[in-house]
């Protein structure tokens, strides 16, 4: 007889056709679980206030953008600080696209995705010759670079000024609530969550894992480094753009202060957070990063209300405390949020009598 | 003529400091294989502490860059311990992303601390502008100049001659083999980013005497990049002349084509240089140039 933890998945899985072997999710208890998170997250904007709707979009959108970051750096091994420029390429595509020429939010989307992943492709080939320190130091120059481009090129951006833009709509209905936009982002956020889960299961993920392990070994065994190299970019910076269209549209504001180094480096530590090479640990990173500034105010708030320069203080602190959780994930747990939830799963799979 | 000439001398001192700076930055590299992306960053911190020591509690200036300059000391020694000695044998990408997320955490400190306004220093250098034909210049700028050519001639002495500098060099040529020499590797990198870090703070106390001290100055530590690629990440001579090629580079170009473009090309002529760097000679002027082999 077969004693188990009712709270718990199996323990053991047994395959049975190739079909289940391939699923990516093979228990049955792993697959309600799944669906009931969608169906909380479906109903999620209904039964909280609308202050907490925004905030889920904002993580969404950030979602969309660090998983493409762990595309790159996760999984292929090519780090980039430029994360936050190519957001901002994305940003004003679609920005120029609906508010200057008129397009449709819908044709715009797509386009400001092909136009990042074509820059982020372009900055990325180098990555052939570069590795390492290199590369990350040629992505920063993308950075400056593209942020030089945005501020300066003021006849199609408005350059400092920056650029109003409109909410979506389909048909006659305007998102312009925060439950309405919430279904958008929610939909492209999971779309862009199994595309990634996915994309690691086929051969041009296993490529990538290759050049990550050791890219030489890789070449030898018949991986051509440019093209995955280049492809890992472009897919990339295509989620960055992505990720920058919506955000821009939610914001329904754009400039290019929004697109600085600082948010590539908040980028980076919502992959590290959340575990670099694993898709789902960089949702927990962005959930991690963008709730902690809210939650960091809304103690300075109880704590420190009427304290002069509070603002400033708060954003110190807040960069102080993101750079010294960057530090303290990479010593103590390299592989972030993700890794520790499974230990902690994999501590309750066989409680109470784990050894 | 006068314009290019006036550009010219501000490109050369502004590239001496750049020269300090990037010096910090290429000694980290040689002895330790890191990329210090904080290095603006412990720029920022010298020419802080400094500045509130004179400013606020009116300590001689001298007094007050020799108590920055022993801050400075201690916090590259603390940093070396707590947060890059158990890097030692990771990988670059976790020693990379580690440094900038130090100096993430050291620039929002500096934010706390000292908030976002421009502070100035007292003056300490005279102002009249000392003529060069038609060109002039401050005198705070020839002092920087002298300093950094003083600073650049004493390092690159103590590491030929003082036995301390061969030991770092042992180390960054061979780990290894330097412990097997009885060398203890560990306070060779602790010393490495003591030293860094002092020159940084000495880069940090100059450019703050030209500029002002606000955290914009922290930039010139992401500017250091461009220079130490050009010279040659491991390269001390390499980083002396990549310093004062992207000086006078940023300046003069920028000085012509900022009317142009609307200002702003000073900041981003040095990543186009080193993109340019990096695609067609990325161990720069005098880097080792590596060969892999399978």
């Amino acid at each position: 007889m077969r004693v188990r933890n009712p709270l718990v998945m199996d323990c053991g899985i047994y395959h049975t056709s190739y079909r289940h072997d391939m699923a990516i999710l093979s228990a049955p208890a792993a697959r309600i679980k799944v669906l009931v998170l969608v169906a909380l997250l479906l109903v999620f904007p209904w039964v909280v206030n609308p202050y907490y709707v925004g905030v889920a979009n904002l993580i969404g959108i950030a979602a969309i953008g660090a998983v493409g970051l762990n595309i790159l750096t996760g999984f292929t091994g090519q780090i980039s600080i430029g994360q936050g420029a190519f957001m901002g390429v994305g940003a004003y595509t679609a920005a120029i696209l609906t508010a200057k020429l008129g397009f449709s939010f819908w044709v715009a989307l797509p386009v400001a995705g092909l136009v990042t992943a074509a820059v982020g492709a372009a900055f990325g080939i180098p990555s052939l010759r570069l590795k390492g320190l290199y590369l990350a130091i040629a992505t920063l120059a993308a950075q400056i670079i593209i942020e030089f481009v945005i501020v300066h090129w003021t006849s199609l951006t408005n350059g400092a000024a920056g650029m109003v833009v409109s909410r979506p709509s389909i048909g006659g209905l305007v998102l312009n609530t925060n439950q309405s936009f919430y279904y958008l982002v929610l939909a492209l956020a999971v779309a862009a969550i199994v595309f990634a889960m996915n994309l690691m299961r086929t051969k041009v993920g296993r490529a990538f894992m290759a050049i990550r392990d050791r890219d030489l070994a890789a070449a030898v065994m018949g991986i051509n480094l440019f093209k995955y190299k280049v492809l890992a970019f472009a897919v990339s910076s295509f989620y960055a753009g992505i990720a920058g269209a919506l955000w821009g549209h939610y914001m329904e504001v754009i400039s290019p202060e929004h697109f600085t180094i600082a948010v590539s480096v908040e980028y980076l530590a919502m992959i590290i957070i959340g575990g670099l090479g694993s898709v789902l640990g960089s949702v927990y990173g962005a959930c991690f990063i963008i709730l902690l500034p809210i939650i960091l105010r809304g103690a300075a708030g109880y704590l420190a209300a009427g304290i002069p320069g509070i603002e400033t203080i708060m954003l110190g602190l807040q960069h102080a405390f993101f750079g010294l959780i960057i530090i303290l994930f990479l010593i103590f747990e390299p592989e972030g949020l993700a890794k520790l939830w499974k230990n902690i799963k994999d501590y309750f799979k066989l409680w109470p009598f784990s050894y | 003529m006068d314009f290019f000439l006036q550009v010219f001398v501000t490109g050369l001192v502004v590239g001496s400091i750049y020269a300090l700076v990037a010096l910090g930055f290429v000694l980290i590299y040689k002895a330790s294989d890191v990329i210090n992306f904080a290095q603006g960053q412990l720029l920022l911190v010298g020419a802080y502490v400094s500045l509130t020591l004179a400013a606020t509690y009116n300590v001689p200036f001298l007094l007050a860059v020799l108590c920055a300059l022993v801050g400075s000391i201690v916090l590259g020694l603390a940093i070396e311990r707590f947060i890059l000695r158990p890097f030692i044998g990771e990988p670059v990408i976790a020693v990379i992303m580690a440094t900038i997320g130090l100096s993430s955490f050291l620039g929002g400190l500096i934010q706390v601390i000292w908030g976002t306004e421009t502070r100035t220093f007292p003056q300490v250098f005279p102002t009249a502008p000392v003529h060069f034909g038609p060109a002039a210049v401050s005198q705070v700028y020839l002092w920087s100049l002298g300093l950094s050519i003083l600073l650049l001639v004493v390092f690159s002495a103590f590491f030929k001659y003082s036995s301390t500098g061969i030991v770092m060099r042992a180390t960054a040529d061979d780990q290894t083999a330097a412990l097997s020499m009885g060398i203890s590797v560990k306070k060779v990198f602790g010393l490495t980013w003591a030293i860094a870090a002092v020159v940084a703070a000495i880069g940090g106390i100059l450019l703050g005497n030209i500029n002002g001290v606000n955290s914009s100055l922290a930039q010139i530590g992401l500017k250091v990049l461009p220079v130490a690629i050009l010279g040659g990440l491991d390269s001390i001579p390499g980083a002396v002349l990549g310093g004062i090629i992207i000086g006078l580079l940023e300046n003069v170009v920028g000085g012509y084509l900022d009317p142009l473009v609307g200002g702003g090309v000073k900041e981003v002529i040095p990543f186009v240089v080193l993109v340019i760097v990096l695609m067609i000679r990325p161990y720069g002027l005098f880097g080792k140039e590596i060969i892999e082999r399978v």
